[in-house]
């Protein structure tokens, strides 16, 4: 339970310091302070894993199921702070069940469309957060921690805290490799895949738990509502900017580290919290992305126009 | 609670309290439009921009606390907006889920820091606002609130059901129904802008949070038990309103339960309950009709008996039209 620890550090925020002008004392300032180095340290972590998922994910069209998937932690985080277990077991017990039960529950049923699927997804996110609305109010003097659970609060990583991430996200980083390449054909395309025998639907539960371990351990640190934009914000520009699966994976892990490391520098020296800007900064590298996509197709469109005039004059 | 062993007695003594008469009646009606609207957002398979919605409710309603406006106001501000821009964003109404999943993750950062700015700043600030938005407080509203929130959960229930027809041929099959004159786009944006303002009307309820268990838990609940259209309209709206009955009568006899879970733990019960009936049916469907069994491989295209019934009527439309305009050429020349 780290809220005494939080709520020192929420009560010290509105004093931040000031900003100088010489971007190297800042810098040295930041670094000065322990648990702003763990704070980047665990930033960086969480910034790879949730890109590199993330991409995934996004390929797969799946951003409905990732961030139920995300949300649910806030229940199991409030559960096990209820029944008294750590809070990570929360995190891992509640994503990874409701992985298993959305992968679960509408396969194999005759019948069902999309629709279902999607209601079942939502049915199941409802009615977590709903039970997250429970353990709240049976758990008194909880209500200080629940901005904690919900926005998460980077600057109170422990040590311990750390070390699980770490393993964790190599573990984790692990077996997307170990995936990747069946992985990538049944996402890209699910028919042909299925022909070739690659096994389409285990493969589809072993990635939604993927996401699950991912996303718990990142929420620890960054709350239950902000982990998707962390998810999906770099995949999304990394996938607007390049086709190519290695380049592309890169390209999100670079921009979720930039995106990370920005936010998390000037929270430091602003009273406004990490998340704001951690969000605002990967809006802005998916807007940017977005625009360099329709500037490039407008020029090749041109070049195309100009080297073959008679074909596309109108 | 004593008073509840004889459920009578209960009722009577649960209407006594005018909190819990403004709660039911608000309640009423918040779960009809939820229920209503939720039908047809479940079945244009939009359910994400719901979710989306929860999102952008929580920044509305901070955004107007933090600049010293009504709750209320930014919050159907908001989510009547953004429902109307993600319309924009995609073609006939349907945008990409990677952008949705952009734009609101964004919002939610800008709601963060709206509760921030209007906790620092407001002198008297309500500290538990965050809260309270995000998780609901029906036994709160004052009774101004509550008629206001009636009144509005009615006319969104009367809109939708006047757009119920146009909007399922559209959701069923686009491309006929523009043949046949619905205008889809207008229809499409028109139907997310109800959709934002029953996304607001739910927040009243059971919360930012928990809005998309109003809006898609009984639809979904309606769908697994009705293929027709209709019914699974109606079911809808039923077992929505249902749900927030039994819930804030099963939160008022428990206090130490919030409304807004005993209202979800309520849909979700007949959520489970529709699909175990339908499982249940279907195996039992499938026991009787052991030998045909192009029955059991479903075709991608036409995968319910609604779908299929509505789109060879339409067909038979196009069809019927064509052959008439064909016939007026051949016997002009």
């Amino acid at each position: 339970m780290p809220s005494p620890l939080v709520a020192s550090l929420l009560a010290a925020a509105p004093s931040a310091p000031a900003l100088s002008a010489n971007p190297v004392t800042d810098a040295r300032e930041l670094f000065a302070y322990p648990f702003m180095v763990a704070a980047l340290e665990a930033g960086t972590v969480v910034a790879v894993l949730a890109a590199a998922i993330g991409w995934v994910m996004v390929l797969r069209r799946q951003s409905f199921a990732g961030h139920t998937l995300a949300v649910v932690g806030f229940p199991g985080a409030a559960g096990a702070t209820l029944l008294g277990l750590p809070i990570a077991a929360g995190y891992f017990g509640a994503c990874i069940l409701s992985a298993l039960v959305i992968a679960g529950v509408p396969r194999g049923r005759a019948g069902t469309t999309r629709g279902a699927e999607s209601a079942v997804t939502g049915a199941v996110q409802a009615f977590a957060l709903a039970s997250g609305v429970l353990f709240v109010n049976l758990y008194r003097g909880f209500l200080n921690g629940v901005d904690a659970l919900l926005f998460g609060s980077f600057l109170g990583v422990t040590a311990s805290q750390l070390l699980i991430l770490a393993a964790v996200a190599v573990g984790a980083l692990a077996v997307l490799a170990f995936l990747w390449r069946p992985l990538l054909f049944s996402s890209v395309d699910p028919d042909v895949a299925a022909a070739r025998g690659v096994p389409v639907a285990s493969l589809s539960v072993a990635f939604l738990v993927l996401v699950a371990v991912a996303v718990a351990a990142a929420s620890e640190i960054t709350g239950s509502l902000l982990v998707f934009a962390l998810l999906v914000m770099p995949a999304a520009a990394a996938q607007r900017l390049t086709a190519r699966p290695g380049l592309g994976l890169l390209l999100a892990v670079v921009i979720a580290l930039a995106v990370t490391w920005a936010g998390l520098g000037i929270a430091y020296f602003s009273i406004y919290p990490s998340g704001f800007f951690l969000t605002s900064f990967g809006f802005a590298a998916y807007l940017v992305a977005v625009g360099v996509r329709s500037v490039s197709e407008g020029r090749g469109r041109r070049a195309r126009a100009t080297r073959a005039p008679g074909s596309l004059s109108t | 609670m004593i008073a509840a062993l004889d459920p009578f007695v209960g009722v009577a003594h649960m209407l006594s309290r005018p909190f819990m008469v403004d709660a039911l009646l608000a309640g009423t009606l918040i779960a009809l439009a939820a229920g209503l609207v939720g039908h047809f957002l479940v079945m244009r398979e939009q359910v994400f921009t719901g979710d989306a919605l929860s999102h952008v409710a929580f920044t509305g309603a901070l955004g107007a606390l933090a600049i010293g406006l009504d709750l209320r106001l930014g919050l159907f501000l908001g989510c009547v907006a953004v429902a109307v821009l993600i319309g924009l964003l995609g073609p006939a109404g349907r945008a990409d889920d990677v952008v949705i999943g952009n734009v609101f993750a964004w919002l939610l950062g800008v709601g963060v820091f709206f509760l921030t700015l209007y906790t620092t700043s407001r002198r008297g600030a309500n500290g538990t606002a965050g809260t309270t938005v995000l998780f609901g407080s029906i036994f709160g509203m004052t009774s101004s609130q509550a008629v206001v929130a009636s009144v509005v959960g009615g006319c969104i229930a009367v809109a939708a059901l006047a757009i119920g027809r146009p909007l399922t041929f559209m959701s069923i099959d686009p491309a006929v129904a523009a043949v046949r004159g619905v205008r889809v786009r207008p229809l499409g944006l028109g139907f997310l802008a109800l959709v934002g303002a029953a996304a607001g009307e739910a927040t009243q309820a059971v919360g930012a949070l928990l809005l998309l268990g109003l809006l898609a838990t009984p639809a979904g609940a309606a769908r697994r038990l009705s293929a027709s259209p209709w019914r699974a309209m109606w079911l809808s709206a039923g077992i929505a309103v249902g749900s927030v009955w039994a819930g804030l009568a099963a939160s008022y006899a428990a206090p130490t339960v919030p409304p807004s879970f005993a209202i979800l733990a309520v849909a979700t019960s007949a959520y489970v309950l529709a699909s175990g009936w339908r499982s249940w049916s279907l195996r039992r469907g499938v026991r009787d009709r052991q030998p045909s069994s192009a029955s059991l491989t479903p075709n991608p295209t036409s995968t319910t008996p609604e779908r299929r019934s509505i789109r060879r009527r339409a067909r038979r439309l196009v069809i019927n039209r064509v052959t008439r305009s064909d016939a007026r050429t051949i016997t002009a020349k």
